[in-house]
């Protein structure tokens, strides 16, 4: 059995946590005490919301809103689910981001009323961005507009123009009331002019993009594995996980950024010797050299290195309240390695609306999209992130207050 | 078109076609099945937990999850020792079988198990007790548990809490940062993006660290049986001295108040879950092997915790309020 992470994407108050609690319940993944749960806290009218289904937290149900990315794991006959449902609010953008990073999918959510708005255009930008293979776009709501083909056509046609302009390829458009349950589970009656799968359908069959480079190793490394026991004193292992690529006994390695030299002497998992290893394995690497590595090292192939430099071009998703501002340092965290870096200079923010390039833009905040030039204090083994998401996304950290501030794309 | 061309195209075919099959032997080779990459997204977060922390310690209390999460740490450092402190707060209420076998595994593991007990916090602190049938200690383990933070100053604590569990559980991070006086803040959870946790902390803070958060009770239970994992024998069927509350069967022990109208049965029961005697309830079972536990698990209606836990039902909020003043 296979696995599909999504996520869901949308408005405040389009529907996100109905549509989870509609795809559960229906699919009769929603256990009795957890519906017994909900149905407690139902509001005078009777109807079951749903949404309490997800919202977890008490702010969230006082306020009726998602606040924060919530997790869910559902299982039907043909596949494992693993659901971020995020919340819409632009406030909140940043833990919607929490959950995109992650996923093979995205339904973006789109009120039939609005149609694309500006939130519709931003998640669609950070799926975008983040390089989500798979996009549904479920119009959401038809029964306010009474089941009307033409509302869900224009629609789409918006829709098609913002997706041709972000690269974003492969898009499956849904009719779908998720209050009513209709083209959810089941196909509806209502939606008759409709000729595709309903959702659960598409979910179930769409390619999960495994997204797994076997072509170019990466070994980010995690820690050093020294047991000093008698019989193992001079052992040193390399513990990390595979980014990409495969590993085999013997491998005439690198070590990156200092570049030395050496050969792969065992693999080892749990413990026990393997011949080979591949991404995403967990794995002990040793050397036949006792060479110098710690962690946030890279092992690469000797005939296959990433590149390695101090000055970064890379794309920002801004998540602070506190402002960017060129000449700050940070934190770069990427996989293993964490350096001291300079924002050096801020090229331009993307507006999200227009999707045109603001040059030389000023008041960096919250939520803003920017391109920067970083430069490093010491060399970083890097790609770019669309070639090599594994070895191309970080996240900045302020030195002051800790947080993670910025997720980080290299170019 | 000159057949020339049709033939330059045909081959052009049969290399991508070739290709292609290629492409997908090797994919086919080259995959990891669902529970294979959970284990190894589980290990890289285990090692991060130690990577990244002068002090971390794992939460064991001789549970499934703890038992799973520790069968992982001894893999994810391999040759080595693992290298931290385990945990465990004892409420007193505990299942003995439990705290027996956590003790022969902690042994076997030759690792270090620190015990603390919260009746010593009650006695030292002049903590209330709480009262009625089912006086629960759930509330006051989070005392002890920020004393022996602070006693070891321990930085990181390793937890095997999932996901599923709980709608609070769902919302929190991997890497889930406390304040000094242990609180989670669910409004002001950092971003936590592909597989790159951030565990820097200021002087008194500490991170929670959940490998097993994407895991769900049913991955568990096929981790187990896959891994051949020991578990407690109260995990299987077995008979116990029941009363029976709100449909729920509680096991009859000396931290519960037995009233006149309640009914003493025998019945065969096992665990679905062991947190303590006064708020765990039996499942009625006949299940003696992991194949039949699974098999079991499959076909229930009832979630792990609404099934077994009578602390959640509180409030709709237990859990959220719990983790905000420090609990696990």
């Amino acid at each position: 059995m296979d696995i599909l992470r999504f996520i869901t994407a949308g408005s405040v108050d389009d529907g996100k946590s109905t549509l989870i609690g509609r795809l559960l319940y229906d699919s009769k993944n929603i256990l009795i005490d957890q519906l017994e749960a909900i149905e407690k806290s139902t509001n005078a009218n009777g109807e079951v919301d749903l949404a309490l289904l997800t919202d977890g937290l008490r702010a969230e149900r006082e306020q009726g809103i998602t606040i924060d990315v919530a997790y869910r794991y559902f299982s039907t006959p043909k596949r494992k689910f693993i659901i971020a449902d995020a919340p819409g609010h632009v406030q909140y953008t940043r833990n919607m981001i929490t959950g995109a990073s992650n996923v093979n999918l995205m339904i973006v959510l789109v009120d039939a009323r609005l149609g694309v708005i500006e939130q519709t255009r931003r998640h669609s930008i950070i799926a975008s961005l983040f390089k989500i293979p798979q996009i549904i776009v479920a119009v959401n709501k038809m029964d306010l507009v009474d089941y009307s083909q033409e509302v869900f056509n224009k629609i789409v046609n918006e829709y098609s123009a913002l997706a041709k302009s972000l690269a974003l390829k492969e898009i499956k458009f849904i009719p779908i009331s998720a209050l009513n349950g209709d083209n959810i589970v089941d196909r509806s009656s209502k939606l008759a002019w409709y000729e595709g799968e309903c959702l659960l359908d598409w979910l179930e069959t769409v390619e999960v993009y495994h997204n797994i480079n076997l072509d170019d190793a990466r070994f980010p490394v995690q820690l050093v594995i020294r047991p000093q026991t008698e019989e193992l004193h001079d052992y040193r292992g390399y513990a990390g996980k595979i980014t990409s690529g495969i590993y085999k006994k013997g491998d005439a390695i690198t070590v990156l950024p200092v570049g030395i030299r050496s050969k792969i002497k065992t693999i080892e998992k749990d413990g026990i010797e393997i011949e080979e290893a591949f991404a995403p394995q967990s794995i002990v690497l040793t050397l036949e050299d006792d060479i110098d590595i710690s962690r946030g090292d890279m092992i690469s192939k000797t005939d296959n290195q990433p590149a390695v430099s101090n000055e970064l071009q890379v794309l920002l998703c801004w998540m602070d309240n506190k402002p960017l501002i060129a000449g700050n340092k940070y934190y770069l965290q990427l996989n293993s390695r964490l350096v001291r870096i300079v924002v050096r200079e801020i090229e331009y923010r993307l507006d999200v609306n227009t999707l045109e390039k603001e040059y030389n833009p000023i008041g960096l905040r919250l939520n803003d999209i920017v391109k920067v030039t970083l430069k490093a204090a010491s060399p970083v083994p890097y790609e770019s992130y669309s070639r090599m998401s594994g070895n191309g996304g970080g996240i900045l950290i302020d030195e002051t207050s800790n947080s993670t501030v910025a997720a980080c794309m290299i170019l | 078109m000159s057949t020339y061309l049709i033939d330059i195209i045909g081959l052009i075919d049969v290399v991508v076609n070739a290709y292609r099959t290629d492409r997908e032997d090797m994919t086919n080779k080259y995959k990891l099945n669902y529970l294979e990459q959970l284990e190894s997204e589980s290990i890289h977060i285990m090692r991060e937990g130690v990577a990244q922390f002068e002090r971390p310690a794992l939460l064991f209390s001789g549970g499934k999850d703890s038992i799973t999460l520790m069968h992982l740490a001894v893999k994810a450092f391999a040759p080595a020792k693992v290298p931290f402190l385990l945990l465990h707060i004892d409420t007193g209420h505990n299942f003995p079988e439990a705290l027996e076998f956590r003790d022969g595994m902690a042994r076997e593991w030759g690792a270090t198990l620190i015990v603390r007990k919260v009746e010593d916090t009650i006695q030292k602190k002049s903590l209330t007790e709480p009262k009625g049938k089912f006086a629960s200690r759930n509330w006051l383990q989070t005392y002890t548990l920020l004393d022996v933070i602070e006693e070891f100053k321990f930085d990181a604590c390793i937890g095997g809490a999932r996901r599923d569990e709980e709608k609070a559980r769902a919302k929190e991070r991997i890497f889930s940062v406390r304040d000094e006086f242990g609180q989670w803040d669910p409004k002001l959870q950092r971003p936590e993006l592909w597989n790159t946790y951030n565990g820097r902390i200021h002087k008194g803070e500490n991170v929670r660290v959940f490998p097993i958060s994407n895991w769900t009770e049913l991955d568990v239970w096929n981790y187990i049986r896959k891994e051949n994992i020991p578990l407690p024998r109260i995990y299987f069927s077995h008979e116990r001295e029941v009363i029976e509350h709100e449909g729920q069967f509680i096991a009859v022990s000396p931290f519960i108040r037995i009233d006149q109208t309640d009914v003493i049965t025998t019945k065969r029961v096992r665990y679905r879950t062991v947190g303590d005697m006064t708020c765990t309830a039996a499942v009625e079972s006949e299940a003696n092997s992991l194949d039949e536990v699974v098999n079991e698990i499959i076909a229930t209606k009832i979630s792990e915790r609404g099934e077994t836990r009578i602390d959640d039902k509180v409030t709709e909020a237990a859990m959220e309020d719990r983790k905000k003043n420090g609990y696990f």
